[in-house]
């Protein structure tokens, strides 16, 4: 263990883990066979329905497999790896946080939603509230969640170039960044939902599958005990390894950090049940109790998922070291990949790289097909156009945001290059349980609620969000104590604008926006509307006149 | 798309004050709030510990299996358990009404005499 150790590191410092052309071919392998998949699959895309919604065809199983495609993003695999191996028990709150979550998915949303909407978030605010201005702040919230979103999904990616292809300086990365940006905007102008959610559920199996193997892997190093894996942990983690397996590690610093613990736990648990392509997915299925089923199956999937990376964030600590892991290309964000190459060398770093690229190609085009449909559906259809729009002109102006959100995901990424993939998503989990999750709750089960208190609720949970974001140490201001670099988004260490101390704006932005949605509700003189809500109550519980599975 | 079901909007406050539909929303609500409740209270006292008890949470029960670690577990014990127990809940009690109200609006039948 010792040499291939130290084979690790010299070949960090080298740039050189695995071989670069094998890693290429076997990622240009799968991204040819999902592409050949893609085609086929869109053949039928005809409307709107079949373009946002894969025509609502499909079942409960193949959408779960797609929502854990979509939700084990680089965050979950790269990020959440990277945060055991390096904080330890801390880390694990990802797990646990991005996992619960799903209860207010299931129980509260996942089935109303699906009985209320026909493409995005904004059809069920907007049942039973004025259309143009509820719609415009839904999107304007989605696009932002989306941007956060695909901030972290390019910064994986950079992350995992720069360790697997030996790609270091910025404009190399941005280029490499450049190409993936490009991949996907070929897949969600091609394929729309039905191709996306194929693409997904290749994925997530080919995820599942390989963090099954590599679990079973590291447990075997360890004779299937954990305990011993944990002690192998401690010892790699050097001096006061213990408190890699207890709380703390990360957060329990000072009171600040502990109140940061907090926000990361409420933005996580708050976040999912508010994340409009997540939301989106419940209307790919034929009716509710498909929608239910598909839950069923993302928690077991997304559960059994999150356990894995509890035994592979600690087997990175264990076999690779966190140092190791910090000095590599990539940093943090790199655990997964080094694991690998520790444990199958060249080819099973080839093999988990690759998948961990689809992971990212596919999310990122799960979020741009969610943003494109929020753009032409709300704002172009709805607020531009009054609804008075063809639904192949509709489709259109998705096509063309496709492009545009391509681009500034390129740009975006580039710029969050080197960030923490998993604490990155936190910030778009924070967007949505601000913005989203109170006015979606709201207007399902309070009969007063009503546009004011939406547009409240929703824009002051995102500018908060927004405000507390740019002036929080996460963009400016947050400097490594030991090197005096920069660990903000902003590398010049003399610009520091940072007012506020807490990381994840969810402790303040969160419990506001469910404040403002109350008070916005009761300044307003809007008449109650009694028949739309008996309208919106029926159909969520019923499925009464929901949108039907399209048949060709 | 709400204008369209315009003319049917007694229909749907008729549907919503019978009996057959105030057991169902009631029976929901009565399962999903303090479902909620529950989780939610579970989730953040797990957060909390790990925030605030650190000397608790390390506490090793079995090698180096520390309460911290049994706790995180028992989180994603108690999400499958609830998952399961909702989807049972729902598929038996809920989804045969739900459609009997579903196919009595949408056939527009049985409306005058309120949903049997």
């Amino acid at each position: 263990m010792i040499t291939s150790l130290s084979s690790l590191l010299r070949a960090a410092e080298t740039e050189d883990i695995g071989n670069p052309w094998v890693n290429i071919a076997i990622f240009g392998g799968f991204v040819a066979i999902t592409l050949v998949i893609v085609f086929r699959a869109s053949r039928n895309n005809k409307t709107a329905a079949d373009y946002y919604a894969a025509g609502r065809s499909f079942t409960g199983p193949q959408n779960g497999t797609a929502i854990a495609g979509d939700y084990l993003s680089a965050a979950s695999f790269l990020g959440i790896c990277g945060a055991i191996a390096i904080n330890g028990y801390d880390g694990f709150l990802y797990s646990i946080g991005f996992l619960v979550a799903w209860l207010v998915a299931l129980l509260l949303v996942a089935e109303l939603l699906r009985n209320t909407g026909r493409f995005t978030m904004a059809d069920v605010l907007s049942f039973r509230l004025r259309q143009r201005p509820v719609r415009m702040a839904a999107a304007l919230a989605t696009l932002t969640v989306v941007f956060f979103y695909l901030l972290a999904q390019m910064a994986g990616a950079g992350g995992l170039v720069a360790l697997l292809l030996g790609v270091e300086g910025a404009a190399a990365q941005g280029l490499v960044i450049a190409v993936v940006g490009g991949l996907m905007i070929l897949y969600v102008l091609v394929g729309g939902m039905k191709g996306t959610t194929w693409v997904q559920i290749i994925k997530a199996i080919l995820l599942i599958a390989g963090a099954a193997v590599m679990t079973l892997w590291v447990l075997a190093k360890f004779g299937f005990n954990l305990s011993d894996l944990l002690q192998g942990a401690i010892d790699s983690a050097g001096e006061g390894g213990e408190s890699i397996i207890e709380p703390g590690r990360q957060y329990g610093v000072s009171a600040m950090s502990q109140l940061n613990f907090l926000s990361l736990a409420l933005a996580l648990v708050l976040g999912t049940a508010g994340l409009p392509h997540v939301l989106m997915r419940f209307y790919t299925v034929p009716t509710a109790k498909e929608a239910r089923r598909s839950v069923v199956w993302a928690i077991w999937l997304i559960g059994i998922f999150y356990l894995f990376t509890l035994v592979l964030g600690y087997g990175a600590a264990a076999l690779v070291g966190p140092e190791v892991i910090k000095a590599a290309p990539g940093g943090v964000n790199s655990a997964a990949p080094l694991l690998a190459y520790e444990l199958g060398g060249t080819i099973l770093l080839g093999l988990i790289s690759a998948v961990a690229f689809a992971t990212i190609l596919a999310v990122v085009a799960g979020l741009t097909i969610t943003a494109a449909a929020s753009f032409a559906h709300d704002i172009y259809a709805s607020v531009i156009k009054h609804g008075e729009v063809k639904p192949d002109g509709e489709v259109r102006v998705a096509r063309i945001t496709v492009v545009v959100i391509g681009i500034l995901a390129i740009i975006g990424g580039i710029f969050a290059n080197g960030q923490n993939v998993a604490f990155l998503v936190a910030l778009a989990f924070a967007v949505a349980a601000s913005a989203n999750l109170p006015t979606i709750l709201y207007s399902l089960f309070w009969k007063r609620f009503n546009t004011s208190g939406a547009l409240w609720s929703m824009y002051g949970g995102l500018i908060s969000c927004l405000v507390l974001i740019t002036f929080s140490p996460v963009v400016s201001g947050k400097v490594d104590p030991v090197t005096g670099a920069s660990l903000s988004m902003i590398k010049n260490t003399d610009i520091d604008f940072h007012l506020i101390p807490l990381e994840n704006p969810g402790l303040i932005s969160i419990p506001l926006a469910f404040v403002l949605g109350i008070v916005g509700t009761y300044l307003s003189k809007e008449p109650p509307h009694p028949e739309k809500f008996a309208e919106m109550e029926v159909r969520s519980l019923t499925g009464a006149g929901s949108e039907k599975a399209t048949v060709h | 798309m709400t204008e369209t079901f315009g003319e049917r909007e007694t229909d749907y406050q008729r549907v919503q004050t019978s009996d057959e539909f105030q057991a169902l929303r009631h029976r929901f609500r009565r399962f999903v709030f303090p479902m909620t409740a529950f989780f939610l209270a579970w989730y953040f006292l797990y957060v909390l510990l790990a925030a605030y008890a650190h000397d608790f949470m390390s506490t090793k029960v079995w090698g180096n299996i520390n309460i911290g670690l049994l706790l995180g577990l028992g989180q994603f014990v108690s999400t499958f358990a609830i998952t399961m127990i909702y989807a049972r809940w729902a598929n038996n009690r809920q989804d045969a009404v739900a459609e009997r109200l579903r196919l009595h609006i949408e056939n527009g039948d049985a409306l005058d005499g309120g949903p049997a």
